[in-house]
């Protein structure tokens, strides 16, 4: 569904944050991105859906290129493409319905959305989708009197609204308790394989990542140096990707007990790339 | 365990200035200057003490403020002063919403940018004395110079504040909106509007103060309105007409500000 090819990008100031990566996440497949901090993880799901331009490379979601597409096309595409935050990134006056209706956003004109008149299939949906996150109770609260796990709820049913093709998940956790975490996470799962979306979730605890998500993709200094199943995430995989540390209480071995929250999807065999030589 | 190396007991801030013959003759040009300046500045003690005689009369009169000799002026002046404040604040904010949004770099390309920041810095230039004085001179005496007046100054006063707080609000709805496909319309109503509502209401209220105080200003050169009623009071030595119309503006300003007050704190 989604498919990378040599992306790269270097910001104005210089920094080369991705040099070349290429990624392929087929549909109904949810990839989890690790990487220490500066890597390049937000910059590339950001060039995915263009919010960052790419300096070079290519991105195809599905047949269609995003790189290089016209204004109007990439505002076609971005419908394509369901985008949820670390910060919930929700519009906090407004109330949980329009935070959710606004998935909608590049599918109605201008005056709809001006005068809140969605057509009745997407407020039938809207409503669907809040049941199915649990906030059926909450609609015409404002976001700002929500629970951050509530608030990433809402930030997960307005992705769901645009009826996305793929999921673009940045440090969906990162603000959220552990026990909230896990829920999120677990829905985020669900949802994927209900409506078989490929996703790229950007994380940084490798231990939920370990538990929820089937395949890893390691970044580091803007390249992969690890993309395989999670199971595979050993002291040395770590190391390569974060540096020298005590990983033995963190990395789950490969051949330690199988994981059995991970979703049960054929991990694709450990590729070890150009890291690995050195 | 004892401590090897010794260390200082005292310190001082470092000052502002690092060199020492820099710092004292920056200050001491200073108070040298303000020395000299004062006692350039010719005070005249026979004109202050005949001052002080008229500045009494003029406190007498206020202790009898006289609202009955001149009503009908008064009225008519207070009526054309209220009329001048409402349009020029809703003229002055419908045109300063296009002018605030050019002007916030985060959501107007460049070229816009520039040009909204022109209009703000052109009609920020000059007080509004002297705006008044070129439109009087342009349309004429009365209230509709005031108008002019009145409104360029709201598009200044308000464009470049509104800019400012676009610029300042929070980023991850705006690429949230953006993410979703929404167009730039779009993003203006669904991520910045929310965001900047309650200011925007909070200063069109102050905003809505400060042009009827002025409106009383720009009516003393001429542009109408309760000003123009209150320099004819001064003109002719009617200081109890004067303090009437002052007790009156001091009231409706006082009206407003009390009025404003309860609307910012409802919304929020």
């Amino acid at each position: 569904m989604l498919r990378i090819e040599g992306l790269q990008k270097q910001y104005r100031t210089g920094d080369a944050a991705l040099r070349g990566v290429d990624l392929v996440v087929p549909a109904g497949e949810v990839i989890g991105l690790i990487g220490p901090s500066g890597a390049g993880k937000s910059t590339l799901i950001r060039c995915v859906n263009r919010l960052v331009e790419p300096t070079a490379g290519r991105i195809f979601l599905g047949d269609d290129e995003v790189t290089g597409a016209s204004r109007r096309a990439l505002r076609r595409l971005r419908r394509r493409m369901g985008m949820i935050f670390q910060e919930f990134a929700l519009v906090e006056r407004l109330t949980v319905m329009e935070n959710v209706l606004a998935g909608r956003l590049g599918a109605v004109p201008f005056w709809r959305s001006l005068t809140r008149r969605f057509p009745p299939e997407d407020v039938r949906n809207a409503f669907a989708t809040l049941d199915r996150v649990g906030l059926l109770d909450h609609v015409d609260k404002r976001a700002d009197a929500l629970s951050g796990g509530q608030r990433q709820r809402v930030g997960i049913a307005r992705a769901l609204l645009q009826d996305p093709d793929l999921l673009l998940i940045d440090e969906p956790t990162a603000s959220l308790d552990p026990k909230t975490s896990r829920q999120i996470m677990r829905l985020i799962g669900e949802v994927c394989a209900e409506r078989r979306l490929a996703a790229v979730v950007n994380i940084h605890d490798v231990a939920l990542a370990q538990m929820f998500l089937g395949r890893i993709v390691g970044l580091k200094a803007g390249e992969v140096v690890y993309d395989g199943p999670s199971a595979g995430l050993d002291a040395t995989v770590l190391t390569r990707i974060y540096g020298e540390e005590d990983w033995t209480r963190t990395a789950r071995s490969a051949d330690g007990e199988p994981d059995d929250a991970a979703p049960a999807a054929p991990a694709p065999a450990p590729r070890l790339l150009r890291a690995a030589a050195e | 365990m004892a401590v090897a190396t010794s260390y200082p007991d005292r310190w001082r801030r470092p000052p502002f200035v690092a060199r020492a013959w820099l710092r004292w003759v920056l200050y001491g040009g200073a108070v040298l200057y303000l020395v000299v300046a004062v006692g350039s500045v010719e005070v005249n003690w026979a004109r202050l003490a005949e001052g002080l005689q008229r500045g009494a009369r003029l406190l007498a009169g206020f202790m009898t403020p006289d609202f009955s000799s001149r009503w009908g002026d008064i009225v008519q002046g207070m009526r054309e002063s209220l009329t001048m404040t409402v349009t020029s604040t809703v003229a002055g904010i419908l045109l300063a919403i296009p002018v605030g949004i050019g002007a916030a770099r985060n959501l107007a390309p460049l070229p816009v940018y520039l040009v909204c920041r022109a209009v703000v810095a052109l009609s920020r230039t000059f007080h509004e004395v002297i705006v008044a004085i070129l439109f009087v001179a342009m349309v004429g005496f009365g209230p509709f110079a005031g108008f002019l007046t009145l409104t360029v100054a709201t598009i200044g006063f308000i464009a470049k504040l509104l800019a400012e707080d676009i610029e300042d609000i929070d980023p991850g709805p705006v690429e949230a909106i953006r993410a979703t496909g929404g167009s730039w319309l779009q993003l203006v109503d669904w991520a910045v509007r929310p965001q900047v509502m309650p200011r925007l209401i909070g200063l069109s209220l102050y905003r809505l103060d400060i042009n009827f105080r002025e409106s009383a200003v720009v009516g003393i050169v001429g542009a109408g309105g309760i000003g123009a009623t209150l320099n004819t009071a001064l003109d002719r030595y009617e200081y109890g007409s004067a303090a009437a119309i002052l007790i009156l503006i001091i009231a409706v300003v006082m009206a407003a500000e009390y009025g404003s007050g309860l609307v910012r704190r409802r919304i929020q």
